[in-house]
């Protein structure tokens, strides 16, 4: 059983078709790229599989580990496993991180069964993951994502990613504001998390997210539908080539 | 048994006296209110005869107000028929008791059911606690280790026997029976409440705390308390509500009367979680409380801070008149409302004396249908040089169908005074929740971290009994609202 499979999806958003048949299989332990030029449904894809509102299914289905995603609410999906890594994680006032972590992590345990988190044990879990990271050891003080700057955002969205383990870990533009080094950071934390039992869908405008974070396979979305997969190889074609024939063939 | 035989002669006395026919032994004056009430309440709490006096001219002041409240609040509500409601009721239980153990186990157990385990509360976190059941106090405890530091806590009828020199000094000094409505109404059948006297130079080691509770059904509560924190003393106040479920909608006007001294400090906590009523606006307790604090002396403090959840209407300004050259007032609140609920609260900050300071930080959550207004006003006076003054008020609307409103008064008499007034409405938004559920929050987990998160400026002024339990109120009191 594939960990993710979409078959003929079809969104839509005020009436305006976005995605347009879109088939995707994702299978645990593998990491899929997906990119494609500027408004194409990159974003309504992670959107419409981790549960926001505001998207109309048309058409077609999504299954993640054999179960109807459609027939789960977006907190479901989450304590069944599927995490989204925001292009621009929400500022939360008021809220420290150490705080909203706890709560995130105690869900996932509730639905697992388990008791609560010791309070020990999760600061000393919080403060490896964190020093794996390269982040500050009051970080988990601030109020989340209040003026953090944009590393220290997508810092934090894989940091919630390796406390809560999900099954399949959606990244959407997890490379849009951050300089090169902590790129290889928040990279290499991605890294880190690559398992057999985990699959990971990586959105992507630029080629450069995946010189560090190597997929086993890139898909080109463009206008609603992937126009092309293939391997590693076809993002550096991407690169040199541009988007501009899949824009041509999917118009 | 002395004060039940004084009780009795009194009743012997005032029935020849005054034709007073109320049976004195019963455990709960008939309906309705009269100088007869007044007089049986008096008995019943074996008064003197200055205290008698002073009901009596607040009862006969209310009746000048000719059953007219005050209009003014975005309060909706349907006419109190003060001659429909009980003004006295008695637990069971009236020996005196020298420790808890002593207590009905009955109540203990209630107490419990309610989350109030006062036995470990005494033991874990050294509070002591005057627990108010219905209208009178049931035990008083840490008395005698507080008495040796020369503190006096007690139930304020004691007080009444036991120091009515402070008593009579400063009962009605700050909330004057003819203050207002519900202030005179108070004054006229109030029943029990809690009396604090800190002595010169003392920082108070532990929390004070009371538990207010209502059980006897249509029974008003009418408390009193009074606080006084004498030269260079200090003061933690903790006051806590809860009440079950019913049906009836239920009075209840207090009145809290704090006084500093030079260099003097209390600080007033409450977290009030009475009956809302329930999800159609049905019952729930009505809250008219007089709050207010005279910082008479140099360099005197009084915080405030309220967690307001409950009760279908509430209606409650704590205040501080700043006196004292370079005294201080604060003011943090949290309020609530969730589907019927109507609240009208804010606080009054009078700056009479010279640099004297004020803070104002309002945080209103209106969910359902409700209705949550902050009224204040920042007052500075002719002689008040230097004053200042920073006010906050926050509000947050969940859904589409509930109101906040926001009424601030500022009146400056004085050219050097400077005061800042700052306001916001929002809503939760849409990307903050999903970014909550997408975490594998419920809706209602969501809603509660993040409104908890808008109120953490006043929720971290209370002290860590309360933070923790005011916490999960905040959650359990917007269960439901989003759907």
């Amino acid at each position: 059983m594939s960990l993710l499979e979409i078959k003929n999806l079809h969104v839509s958003v005020v009436g305006k078709e976005i995605l347009k048949g879109v088939d995707l299989t994702i299978n645990a332990g593998e990491v899929h790229a997906i990119m494609g030029p500027n408004g194409t449904g990159k974003s309504t894809l992670s959107n419409v599989i981790a549960g926001r509102e505001g998207y109309e299914v048309t058409q077609g289905s999504v299954t993640f580990d054999g179960k109807d995603v459609f027939a789960m609410a977006a907190d479901e999906r989450a304590r069944a496993g599927i995490f989204l890594a925001f292009q621009y994680p929400v500022e939360i006032p008021g809220v420290t991180t150490s705080a909203f972590l706890k709560t995130a992590i105690n869900a996932k345990r509730r639905a697992e069964g388990k008791t609560e988190i010791d309070a020990m044990e999760f600061l000393k879990l919080v403060k490896a993951k964190t020093k794996a990271l390269g982040m500050a050891d009051d970080m988990i003080k601030r109020m989340l994502n209040v003026g953090f700057s944009g590393g220290e955002k997508k810092r934090a969205e894989v940091l919630q990613m390796t406390l809560l383990e999900p099954k399949l870990a959606i990244l959407d533009e997890t490379d849009s504001g951050l300089d090169i080094d902590a790129l290889k950071i928040v990279s290499e934390g991605v890294n880190a998390l690559r398992a057999p039992t985990r699959g990971f869908l990586v959105i992507t405008h630029y080629q450069r997210l995946l010189d560090y974070i190597v997929p086993d396979f890139v898909h080109v979305l463009a206008g609603g539908k992937v126009v092309a997969s293939g391997g590693k190889e076809l993002a550096k074609e991407l690169e040199a080539t541009g988007y501009a024939k899949y824009q041509g063939a999917a118009a | 048994m002395a004060t039940r035989e004084t009780a009795a002669a009194v009743k012997d006395i005032e029935q020849y006296k005054y034709g007073f026919v109320t049976d004195i032994e019963s455990d709960r004056a008939p309906k309705g209110l009269s100088e007869d009430i007044v007089r049986f309440i008096s008995a019943k709490k074996d008064e003197p005869e200055w205290m008698l006096e002073w009901r009596l001219k607040a009862y006969r002041y209310w009746l000048t107000l000719a059953h007219e409240e005050p209009t003014w609040a975005k309060l909706h509500y349907p006419k109190i028929d003060y001659q429909d409601a009980y003004y006295y009721a008695a637990p069971k239980q009236q020996i005196k008791l020298d420790s808890l153990d002593e207590v009905d186990p009955k109540l203990l157990e209630t107490y419990k059911k309610l989350g109030i385990p006062i036995k470990e509360q005494q033991i874990l976190a050294g509070v002591a606690v005057d627990a108010v059941f219905d209208s009178v106090s049931v035990a008083t405890t840490y008395k005698k280790k507080l008495r040796e530091m020369g503190v006096i806590f007690s139930p304020i009828s004691e007080a009444v026997k036991t120091h009515p020199e402070l008593v009579q000094k400063y009962l009605g000094s700050v909330v004057p029976y003819t203050d207002n409505f519900f202030a005179a109404l108070n004054c006229a059948v109030f029943t029990d409440g809690s009396f604090v006297y800190i002595p010169k130079g003392l920082r108070c080691p532990m929390e004070l705390s009371t538990y207010f509770r209502i059980n006897e059904k249509n029974t008003g509560q009418f408390e009193r308390t009074l606080i006084i924190a004498d030269e260079g003393a200090y003061v933690s106040y903790l006051e806590g509500c809860t009440a079950p479920q019913r049906d009836e909608n239920q009075l209840h006007a207090a009145v809290v009367e704090l006084i500093t001294l030079d260099n003097a400090e209390i600080k007033y906590s409450t977290v009030q979680n009475w009956y809302p009523g329930d999800a159609q606006g049905k019952g729930g307790i009505y809250n008219f409380v007089t709050k207010r604090a005279a910082c008479r002396g140099k360099n005197s403090k009084v915080m405030w801070t309220q967690v307001e959840t409950g009760s279908a209407i509430t209606w409650k300004y704590p205040s501080c008149i700043l006196q004292g050259d370079g005294s201080s007032g604060e003011f943090y609140s949290v309020a609530i409302t969730n589907n019927y609920q109507q609240a009208d609260t804010g606080t009054k900050m009078i700056h009479l004396g010279k640099n004297t300071r004020s803070k104002i930080i309002s945080k209103g959550i209106s969910a359902g249908h409700a209705n949550n207004t902050y009224r204040g006003l920042v007052r500075v006076g002719a002689k008040a040089d230097d004053a200042r003054n920073y006010t906050q008020c926050d509000s947050l609307l969940i859904g589409s169908t509930c109101g906040a409103h926001t009424v601030p008064y500022i009146e400056t008499h004085n050219p050097t005074a400077q005061t800042e007034h700052e306001a916001t409405t929002s809503k939760i938004s849409e990307d903050q929740l999903f970014y909550c559920l997408q975490r594998g929050m419920t809706k209602e987990e969501a809603v509660s971290l993040i409104v908890n998160g808008f109120c953490r400026e006043v929720l971290q002024t209370l002290p860590m009994e309360f933070a923790v339990e005011a916490q999960k109120l905040v959650g359990i009191s917007l269960e439901g609202s989003v759907g």
